[in-house]
């Protein structure tokens, strides 16, 4: 078994178009969450989100590009972009055919999908633009990232709605661990703030109209983010080998399924994805010290969550921080386990643990140090990152400082 | 019955699987086997028939302006809100 280790990061999100600016917004507690600017957003009833501001695609891609990039898919190609130069690697021979991208997406091209209904069903016109079908298929960004930077070895989308990141990087992982590759482009990316997309969402009654207070007595629902995280996993001995510089090492993964009912969450089936993952790891659970929960802010999650790591730690569940930054950055669905991958690495790396911002009541039910509202200097060792799916489907990512 | 009355009942008889005159106005929805996902499309199917908005937030339904404890009170919250639709 090899050892896997981070060679890059990128991100764009409602916190920050690249890492920087996200952990900053993140050691400083900042909530991108706002009133939503989107076409028709008055015949909505969930009137907020954390929407990427600022974000113009002129410059960074060509017509051409632009006219078969959705917006996930710009968002996966900006992400990329500063996770891989970052890591150094250029793609060429052996290396290239042996690197892939896989990457996490629930949603495809929703604007795509929203703007090509409006014109056959609103305004009734019988020809959409050739490229509707590439852009918004689901493997488009992972297709594009691969493009871009000449990834030849496998590629796909893994597509299980809040847990597609979290799925994509144990997959990635587990080709890198193996010996399969010696690095996997891996994460996510998400955009489904558009009028359907949130329309479709409301329909769930699971959506906060007024925030997002994950863990805290007050809470009433999910609010949707959108963006992307990239991350390089590599082995171990190739990235020493050419002195890149290592943001932390991915040590173990587990994934399962309640089983059970498709959105009501198990704490059964998430006990046993983060057990899976420290036995994974050769962890104990007191080697953990943070843990970067999925947190969603709704009623059912965060109770569940809260039993299921009281369940695994046992009496050390009162000395692990967890945080959900969700809160700051919002529920990016798909792409959502991939941003909270930053803050894990932000508290190996950085010794800062993100707060969970907007907590404003304790819950009985959700009694763990949440960290809340301020971030915490601590130097953390070991983190997991949480995420688990509408669907019952789990997965747990585990990671060491290095 | 009221007309408004007589198409709940009938809503959540289908959610239910079950007659309409098997749903009871003291009948809880766990009474009558819906659940979780069955009450938010009983609700849907509800503001579509009456074509209203009912308040309602499944992260809280207790806090929820609308009461959703028996058949009776889903009743009366539709009569209401269908009151002050027309209002």
């Amino acid at each position: 078994m090899k050892r896997v280790v981070i060679t890059g990061a990128g991100t764009i999100n409602a916190l920050g178009h690249d890492v920087a600016e996200t952990l900053e917004a993140m050691r400083e507690g900042r909530c991108g969450i706002a009133e939503l600017d989107v076409r028709d957003a008055d015949r909505l009833s969930v009137n907020i989100g954390a929407q990427v501001k600022g974000f113009s695609s002129e410059g960074l891609f060509n017509r051409q590009q632009m006219a078969l990039y959705d917006r996930f898919t710009q968002f996966a190609l900006v992400a990329a972009r500063e996770a891989i130069s970052q890591s150094g690697l250029t793609f060429a021979g052996e290396l290239a055919h042996k690197t892939g991208a896989i990457l996490g997406n629930s949603g495809g091209g929703m604007t795509t999908i929203d703007e090509n209904y409006r014109s056959v069903y609103e305004e009734g016109k019988n020809r959409v633009h050739p490229f509707v079908v590439p852009k918004l298929m689901n493997n488009a960004a992972a297709s594009h990232v691969s493009m871009e930077f000449n990834l030849k070895g496998p590629t796909f989308t893994v597509s299980s709605a809040c847990a597609s990141s979290n799925h994509a990087m144990a997959q990635a992982f587990q080709m890198v661990r193996t010996g399969m590759s010696p690095a996997m482009i891996t994460g996510g990316s998400e955009s489904m703030l558009c009028f359907g997309g949130v329309k479709a969402w409301e329909g769930m009654r699971v959506m906060s109209k007024s925030g997002c207070r994950p863990f805290s007595a007050n809470r009433n629902g999910m609010v949707q983010g959108e963006g992307a995280g990239i991350f390089v996993f590599e082995e171990l001995e190739h990235a020493k080998k050419r002195g890149a510089e290592i943001l932390a090492e991915v040590v173990g993964f587990a994934m399962s399924s309640d089983a059970s009912d498709i959105v009501m969450p198990s704490k059964q089936g998430a006990a046993r994805a983060i057990s899976g993952a420290l036995k994974d790891a050769r962890l104990n659970p007191e080697d953990v010290q943070y843990i970067n929960a999925h947190g969603t802010g709704t009623a059912a999650n965060d109770k569940t969550e809260s039993a299921a790591v009281a369940d695994v730690f046992g009496r050390h569940a009162d000395e692990v921080m967890i945080s959900s930054t969700k809160a700051m950055h919002g529920h990016l669905i798909g792409g959502t386990g991939a941003v909270e991958l930053l803050a894990c690495i932000m508290a190996l790396r950085d010794g800062v643990v993100a707060p969970t911002i907007n907590y404003e009541e304790p819950d009985p039910e959700c009694a763990l140090d949440v960290v809340p509202n301020e971030a915490r200097e601590v130097q953390v060792e070991v983190a997991l990152s949480n995420a688990f799916a509408f669907g019952g489907l789990n997965a747990v990512m585990a990671l060491r400082r290095i | 019955m009221s007309d408004i009355k007589q198409k709940v009942v009938e809503i959540i008889a289908e959610q239910a699987v079950l007659e309409p005159s098997d749903v009871k106005m003291e009948s809880t929805l766990e009474d009558l086997g819906i659940d979780s996902l069955g009450l938010v499309e009983s609700i849907f199917a509800i503001e579509e028939a009456f074509d209203i908005q009912v308040p309602f937030n499944a992260n809280d339904p207790q806090e929820s302006d609308f009461d959703i404890s028996d058949v009776a009170s889903i009743v009366a919250g539709v009569e209401k809100l269908v009151k002050e639709q027309n209002s």
